[in-house]
C-alpha cells in the first residue's frame, strides 16, 4: 500500500530516487485531517447563513493542504500564529472543533468562552497562539515566537502564517529584517490564494514572486504547490530542517486558492465562477489525497468510514456549538487583567 | 423526513433577500459545496452552497421570489448523506437543546489555564468575584505608604537602571531591548552597564523599526517571558501603537484568560526641552484609555525604582512614562533590597488643608513650587502624586478633597480628555458634594509644541497659572 503511494508521489514530481514526503498512512492522516477542515468550514457556513454565527466568518476551503501539510513537520513545543483565516489551523494543531465551533457562535464552551469570535482563538497547549484580526500583525508576533525559542535556546521553529495582501505590510519587512539579523527560527508562511479581499495580487504587489520578498536579507525562499498536501510537507519538511539547525528564517510562498469569498458577507465578483469551478474540479487538494491514496491501494469502504467520522465530529461540534450556553454575564468583567501577586 | 434547506443571512445585517436563481432542480443530486441558488440583497448578488449532500427532492420558494426571510426553508435535501443529515437545520423550528454544558466541558482547557496563570506569575481573575472590579478605575487600595527605612540620593536615571538590574539578577525571563540599549549604553544612559553585566542575549540592540520590535517582544512576552521595551522616546511608541493596543492589552481578554502579556514599555515621555512638535507630547491620556493597560508615571528616584520593579513583576502590559528632564534629578531613595512601589497606590508629597493640588511626573515638581509660594501667601495646599495613571488612586484624590474642598490638577498634557478631566470626573462621583468650587484643570496649551525658546514656555504650565487656579477654586 505504502509502496504504491511512494512510487506515484515519486512519479507525479518526477524524482524517481528521493524519499517521499509523506507514507500512506500519513496521506491518510492529511486527508482526514483536511476533510475536516473542509467540512468544518462548510458547516460553519451554514451557521453563520442561519444567523448563529456573528460579525466577520474568514473561510478555508480551498486551502486545506496547506496548514496540514506544514503541520506533520512540526514537533512538540513549535508555535503556530495566522491571520484572522484561522479554524483551519487551529484544527490542524489538534485544537478540539467544538470548542472552535462554539467560539463562532460565541457561547461559553468556546475556546475564548465567546470573548474572541472567529479571528481570535488560542491554545498554548497545542502551540496555537492566534487568531489575529489586523493585517500582519501576527507577522511581527510569530517572529516574538521565535525570538523566544532563540532567548531560550531550543530547537522549536514559529509558522508564521499571513496572506499575500499582508505581505506588503510594513512591520512584515520589519520582521524579515528582524528574523534575519538575530538568525530567529520562524518560517514565514504566505499562503497566496490570490485576492487580498476583493484586490488581485497583481494589482497590490510589484512583487511578482513573494518567495523573493526576503531576497534582500538573505532569507531563503521557494514556490510550493499549496494544493499538493505532499508539496506543502516537502517544502516545510526543508524549511524546519534549516531553522533548527539554527540558519534563520525561511520563507515558504504557498500557492493557494480559496473557493470562498473574503468574507461570508463577500459576493466574490472580483473573479469569474468559471476560475474557481477550475480550481475545485483540477486542483482540489482533498481530492487529489483521495485519487492518491486510491491508487495506493485503499478502498472506497475505508475513505467513507472517515468521511463518516468527520462528519460526526463535525455535527458534535455544531451541536455542541449551540447548546453551549452564552457567556455568564460576569465574564464581561473578567480577563481584562491578571491580578499580580 | 428529508433535512429543510434555509435561506442563510449573508451579512450579520441581512433579514431577507431575493431568491434570484436556482442552479439545481428537484431531482438533482448535490453534494457539499455545489453551488445550489444564487440570493440577492440590498448589496450583492450571492451564492448559496450546499453543506450536505443528497437529492434535492423539493424546491419550497420558487426564483424569482422576493422579500424571503432568513432562517425559511427554500428547499429539501432526501437527508441520505449519512451523519450528516441528523439535524442539519437546528436554528428553524427544532427546539435547541436545552442541556447547559458543565462548566468544565464548557471550557476545553480550564487545567491548562490556571496552569499557565501559575506560570506567569498571575493568577487569573474570573468568574464571579472580580465582576465590575477588574474593569473599573480607582480600584487601588487603601493601605498607608509604608516606612522602608534608610533612604540615599540617587537620580531617578539611576533609579531606573537599579530597578532593571535587580529584576534581571532575580529572574532570567526579563530582558531588555530597544534602539541603543546596548553598546550605546542607552539613549539616555538608563541602560548603562547593563550589557556588561547581563551579556547580549538580556541587553538587545534593536534597528530602528518600532513597529517590527515591538510587535517581536509581545509574541515573546505571550510565551510567557518578560521584556521591557525601551523607547528612545514615547513618541516612537506611535509606530508600534497598534501592538501595544491590539496585540499587548487586548489578547489576554480576546483569549478568555489564556494568554497574558507580561511586558513594560518605557521610555521618556512629554516635552525635553526645544525639540519642538513631534518629540514633545505627553501619552498619559492615550495608554490611560485602554482597559488591559497599567499606566505609571514616575516623578521621584523613589517612584522610578518602586515602579519600575513593580511594573517589571506584573503579568499585564505596564506603560512607564518617564521624564527626560528628570533623569539628572537626584531624590532620596529608600536603600532596601525589596523596596517596591505598588501600582495603583498614589502619595501625598506635601500635605495641607485648604486646596488638592493633583499631578504626576515632572508636574509634581512645578506643583510643589507652587505649593512652597502659596504657603507664603497663607494657603496650604496639599499636593498629591498619582504616580499611577491606571489604575487611578481615587481614593487618596477623594479623600484629600473631603478635607480641603477645592481641586486643581496639573499636567503637561493638552486640555482635551487629558488625565485631569478623568480625575475631576471621579472627585465629583466620589465627593461631590464636599467641593465648594468647580475644579480647575492647568496644562499645556492646546497647541502642537513650539521650537521657539519663549513659545515653548509659554505652551507648558507655570507656576503663576498654578498658582492663579488655586486662588480662582479658594475664592482669594
Amino acid at each position: 500500500m505504502a509502496q504504491a503511494a511512494e512510487a506515484t508521489g515519486a512519479k507525479r514530481r518526477g524524482k524517481a530516487a528521493s524519499a517521499p514526503p509523506m507514507t500512506q498512512d500519513q496521506l491518510l492522516q492529511a486527508y482526514r485531517d483536511m476533510l475536516l477542515i473542509r467540512r468544518f468550514e462548510e458547516k460553519a457556513g451554514q451557521l453563520y447563513g442561519m444567523g448563529l454565527i456573528g460579525g466577520f466568518c474568514h473561510l478555508y476551503i480551498g486551502q486545506e493542504a496547506v496548514v496540514v501539510g506544514m503541520q506533520a513537520c512540526l514537533e512538540p513545543g513549535d508555535q503556530v500564529i495566522t491571520s484572522y483565516r484561522d479554524h483551519g489551523h487551529m484544527l490542524a494543531t489538534g485544537m478540539e472543533a467544538r470548542g472552535v465551533m462554539a467560539e463562532l457562535t460565541g457561547r461559553a464552551g468556546g475556546y475564548s468562552r465567546g470573548k474572541g469570535g472567529s479571528m481570535h482563538m488560542f491554545s498554548r497547549e497545542k502551540g496555537f497562539f492566534g487568531g489575529h484580526g489586523i493585517v500582519g500583525a501576527q507577522v511581527s508576533l510569530g517572529t516574538g515566537l521565535a525570538f523566544a525559542n532563540w532567548y531560550r535556546e531550543s530547537r522549536n521553529v514559529s509558522l508564521t502564517y499571513f496572506g499575500e495582501g499582508a505581505s506588503n505590510q510594513g512591520q512584515v519587512f520589519e520582521s524579515f529584517n528582524l528574523a534575519a539579523l538575530m538568525k530567529l527560527p520562524v518560517i514565514f508562511i504566505i499562503e497566496n490564494n490570490k485576492y487580498g479581499m476583493g484586490t488581485s495580487v497583481e494589482r497590490a504587489s510589484a512583487s511578482r514572486d513573494l518567495s523573493k520578498n526576503g531576497a534582500a536579507w538573505g532569507i531563503p525562499g521557494e514556490q510550493v504547490n499549496g494544493m499538493d498536501v505532499m508539496a506543502v510537507k516537502e517544502a516545510g519538511e526543508r524549511a524546519t530542517a534549516h531553522c533548527r539547525a539554527g540558519n534563520g528564517p525561511y520563507l515558504l510562498e504557498m500557492k493557494t486558492y480559496r473557493y470562498r469569498g473574503h468574507s461570508m458577507s463577500d459576493p466574490a465578483k472580483y473573479r469569474t465562477r468559471e476560475e474557481v469551478q477550475k480550481m475545485r474540479e483540477q486542483s482540489d487538494p482533498i481530492e487529489t489525497a483521495r485519487k492518491l491514496l486510491l491508487e495506493g491501494g485503499l478502498d472506497e469502504a475505508a475513505l467513507k468510514k472517515i468521511d463518516d467520522e468527520v462528519k460526526a465530529i463535525v455535527q458534535e461540534a455544531a451541536d455542541f456549538a449551540q447548546s453551549s450556553p452564552e457567556p455568564d454575564e460576569g465574564e464581561l468583567w473578567t480577563d481584562v487583567l491578571l491580578e499580580a501577586r | 423526513m428529508g433535512v429543510e434547506i434555509l435561506m442563510p443571512a449573508l451579512s450579520p445585517t441581512m433579514t431577507e433577500g431575493k431568491l434570484a436563481r436556482w442552479l439545481k432542480k428537484e431531482g438533482d443530486q448535490v453534494k457539499s459545496g455545489d453551488v445550489i441558488a444564487e440570493i440577492e440583497t440590498d448589496k450583492a448578488t450571492m451564492e448559496v452552497e450546499a453543506v450536505d449532500e443528497g437529492t434535492l427532492t423539493k424546491i419550497i420558494v420558487a426564483e424569482g421570489t422576493e422579500g424571503v426571510s432568513v432562517n425559511s426553508p427554500i428547499a429539501e435535501l432526501d437527508g441520505g448523506g449519512g451523519a450528516a443529515s441528523k439535524g442539519t437545520a437546528p436554528g428553524h423550528d427544532t427546539a435547541m437543546p436545552q442541556q447547559p454544558a458543565p462548566p468544565a466541558a464548557a471550557s476545553p482547557e480550564v487545567g491548562e489555564v490556571a496552569k499557565q496563570a501559575e506560570d506567569y506569575g498571575a493568577v487569573a481573575q474570573r468568574g464571579a468575584d472580580r465582576k465590575e472590579g477588574a474593569a473599573k478605575m480607582g480600584e487601588a487600595a487603601a493601605a498607608p505608604e509604608k516606612d522602608w527605612g534608610p533612604t540615599k540620593p540617587m537620580t531617578v536615571r539611576e533609579a531606573l537602571r537599579d530597578a532593571m538590574a535587580v529584576e534581571m539578577r532575580a529572574d532570567d525571563k526579563v530582558f531588555l531591548m530597544g534602539e541603543e540599549v546596548a553598546q550605546y549604553q542607552g539613549a539616555y544612559k538608563i541602560s548603562q552597564g547593563l550589557l556588561d553585566e547581563f551579556g547580549p542575549r538580556r541587553v538587545i540592540d534593536t534597528p530602528i523599526t518600532e513597529h517590527g520590535f515591538t510587535g517581536m517582544a509581545v509574541g515573546a512576552a505571550f510565551t510567557g517571558l518578560k521584556p521591557i521595551v525601551e523607547f528612545m522616546t514615547f513618541n516612537f511608541s506611535m509606530q508600534a501603537i497598534d501592538q501595544i493596543i491590539n496585540s499587548a492589552a487586548k489578547t489576554l481578554y480576546m483569549s478568555g484568560g489564556q494568554l497574558g502579556c507580561p511586558i513594560v514599555f518605557r521610555g521618556p515621555n512629554g516635552a525635553a526641552a526645544r525639540v519642538a512638535a513631534q518629540h514633545s507630547q505627553c501619552y498619559a491620556s492615550w495608554y490611560a484609555h485602554v482597559p488591559g493597560l497599567k499606566v505609571v508615571a514616575p516623578w521621584s528616584s523613589a517612584d522610578a525604582k518602586g515602579l519600575l520593579r513593580a511594573a517589571i513583576r506584573d503579568p499585564n502590559p505596564v506603560i512607564v512614562l518617564e521624564n527626560e528632564i528628570l533623569y539628572g534629578h537626584s531624590f532620596e531613595c529608600p536603600t532596601a533590597d525589596d523596596f517596591i512601589v505598588p501600582i495603583g497606590k498614589a502619595k501625598v508629597e506635601r500635605a495641607g488643608k485648604d486646596v488638592t493640588i493633583v499631578s504626576y511626573s515632572i508636574a509634581v515638581t512645578w506643583a510643589m513650587q507652587a505649593a512652597e509660594e502659596l504657603a507664603k501667601q497663607g494657603i496650604e495646599a496639599e499636593v498629591i502624586n498619582l504616580r499611577s495613571i491606571r489604575p487611578l488612586d481615587a481614593e487618596t484624590i477623594a479623600n484629600s478633597v473631603r478635607k480641603t474642598n477645592r481641586l486643581v490638577t496639573v499636567e503637561e498634557g493638552w486640555p482635551y480628555a487629558n488625565i485631569g478631566v478623568e480625575v475631576a470626573m471621579q472627585v465629583m462621583e466620589a465627593a461631590f458634594d464636599y467641593l465648594d468650587a468647580p475644579p480647575v484643570r492647568v496644562c499645556g496649551k492646546d497647541v502642537p509644541m513650539p521650537y521657539a525658546a519663549n513659545l515653548e514656555k509659554l505652551a507648558l504650565p507655570t507656576i503663576p497659572e498654578i498658582v492663579d487656579a488655586v486662588k480662582r477654586v479658594t475664592y482669594k
